[in-house]
């Protein structure tokens, strides 16, 4: 029987219900979807937003003299007020769209790091790194002689907090990593790492790809100079992301793209910048996304982030006892503080066959390194199977999860 | 041999017909096979034997004899295993006219697209091009 979580206040059947693709079949099975921290589902009023759009509103924005431009123009400026506030950022203006956190940190690498970054300075990361925040920061550094230094992690998979004084020192220009870990699920001390990073001049880039939908996030209290998510992993459409930047520190980056939206004047001589956050979205942007997001953000908002967080918390309680219990589970990340994702794996079975099996009954997992491969490599593993929830998973689905682990084991004992 | 790399699909195609195209049943199945294939030598699987996947490996080795192709293959996941198998009981033994001219259409009747296709995930769409490669390597040092 699943025990029944208290603690928090959602109507979990009724949010269920505003998402029309968890109510499907896959493989003749009700499907489980734990493939959360790839991508969330989309709740019906954020898929309504998009048609409404298209059927109503549809105009390019910012410069049209018409009614719709002026529709499309306002609802779009809209959604970058509710992500300034839903992230607590001092002024709208901080805020740019961007095509997913992979851009916005490509945006701070190269157009920041070619101004700022000089041979012999340094960038830090963190062994708990999405490529995305690797390969960038690697890019730039070769290009401008700069170096990487990465900062290390124990076997729980959590950053070793006292590697940090050797490795932040004056030749430190930007620190760069993430809140929360894709692969493990670690909740990085953020706040502190910023505050030692700042005491030596450099800048610091928060990853909050993990971190948006499953934790309150403050700029602000946290001083962050710039943070990066995607509207795609906080029921939000794909192909959408957000880049914040402290204003003075966005006036001083020079663009990344050059085209329209982006000037203020141009000439065959000189072209003059638009101000932030123009100067940083060339060309039309992704309007019909843009506007739809902010109903994810409204959907986050009316649930209410802690109570979204409480009930997280709880399902990641529970699964981690039920599959502790399991002969063979080996569970890839422990650190005490984590967002509700499971990565294990299982001895004897390679993680592909139980992502194919688990997905035979209906369970959709993540399998392989989930783009850390350096992090694949500090554990010496090829890869693990990741479960990962959001606010419509339910405990019994973790109860078949755990039932449909089980019997996948035992194909492989006969 | 007297069956046909087109018997031979047939026949798969009817195997996998009877499974009803239930996914567990299939996988189950898949493994089975992978059970049959006949052991690599251990020093064959290495570097130059690796078909690169996304997340399983393959190695696959090729030798050619009276005019034939005869395949070797192995791969660190069970269900790859299998679906290997598949491969070499459809391939090896041929020769290479045969192996460029072969039409795998075994692949689309028996539903296994979403094993191969697009997902990079298990290096077998790569072991079918790098045994075509072997295919017409052979075949051209026959002219």
């Amino acid at each position: 029987m699943a025990q029944t979580l208290e603690k928090h206040t959602l109507d979990i059947q009724k949010i269920r219900t505003q998402f029309p693709v968890l109510h499907q079949e896959v493989n003749g099975k009700p499907l489980i979807y734990f493939d959360n921290a790839a991508t969330n589902q989309k709740p019906k009023r954020v898929i309504d937003a998009l048609v409404k759009y298209y059927e109503h509103d549809n105009a390019n924005i910012h410069r049209g003299a018409h009614a719709l431009a002026a529709r499309a123009t306002e609802a779009f400026e809209n959604t970058r007020v509710s992500v300034q506030k839903f992230i607590n950022a001092n002024e709208p203006e901080e805020i740019i769209f961007t095509k997913g956190t992979s851009e916005s940190i490509n945006l701070v690498a190269s157009s920041w790091g070619r101004k700022f970054l000089n041979p012999g300075d340094e960038v830090l990361i963190s062994t708990l790194e999405h490529h995305s925040n690797i390969v960038p920061w690697q890019m730039i550094c070769e290009e401008r002689g700069a170096e990487l230094k990465v900062m290390p992690i124990n076997e729980a998979g959590e950053i070793i907090i006292e590697a940090l004084d050797e490795l932040i020192t004056e030749k430190t220009k930007m620190v760069a990593f993430n809140h929360a870990s894709n692969s493990l699920g670690t909740i990085n001390p953020v706040k502190h790492i910023i505050d030692k990073a700042h005491a030596v001049g450099a800048k610091v880039l928060v990853d909050g790809a993990q971190a948006s939908s499953h934790l309150t996030v403050d700029v602000q209290a946290l001083n962050a100079d710039f943070y990066a998510f995607s509207a795609h992993k906080m029921y939000g459409p794909t192909g959408l992301g957000v880049l914040y930047g402290k204003r003075d520190i966005l006036e001083k980056t020079p663009p990344y793209q050059g085209g329209g939206e982006m000037i203020k004047e141009v000439s065959f001589g000189k072209t003059t910048y638009n101000d932030i956050p123009y100067k940083f979205e060339a060309g039309t942007p992704d309007i019909a996304n843009v506007i739809a997001f902010n109903e994810a953000i409204l959907f986050i908002n009316e649930l209410g982030k802690e109570n979204i967080v409480a009930y997280e918390n709880e399902l990641l309680a529970y699964a981690t006892d039920k599959i502790t219990q399991i002969e063979g589970v080996k569970l890839i990340g422990t650190a005490k503080e984590k967002v509700s994702v499971l990565s294990f794996e299982v001895e004897g079975i390679h993680h592909f066959d139980l992502g194919m099996w688990l997905d035979a009954k209906g369970v959709a997992v993540r399998t392989g390194h989930h783009c850390t491969q350096p992090l694949m490599d500090h554990y010496c593993i090829e890869g693990t199977v990741r479960a990962s929830f959001s606010v419509y998973n339910t405990v019994e689905e973790i109860d078949a999860f755990i039932e449909a682990l089980k019997s996948t084991i035992s194909k492989f004992k006969k | 041999m007297s069956e046909t790399i087109n018997d031979i699909q047939n026949e798969i195609i009817e195997e996998f017909s009877m499974l009803d195209a239930d996914m567990e049943m299939t996988i189950e199945y898949i493994m089975e096979l992978g059970q049959q294939l006949p052991e690599m030598a251990e020093a064959l699987k290495n570097e130059d034997h690796i078909v690169k996947g996304c997340q399983s490996k393959v190695w696959l080795n090729a030798e050619a004899k009276d005019g034939k192709i005869y395949l070797e293959a192995d791969s660190n996941t069970a269900i790859t295993k299998g679906l290997v198998s598949i491969l070499v009981r459809i391939l090896s033994g041929r020769t290479p006219q045969e192996i460029v001219d072969a039409d795998l259409y075994f692949v689309d009747k028996i539903g296994l697209n979403r094993f191969i296709g697009t997902q990079r995930s298990n290096g077998l769409g790569a072991m079918m091009k790098q045994i075509k490669i072997y295919g017409l390597a052979y075949s051209a040092k026959a002219e």
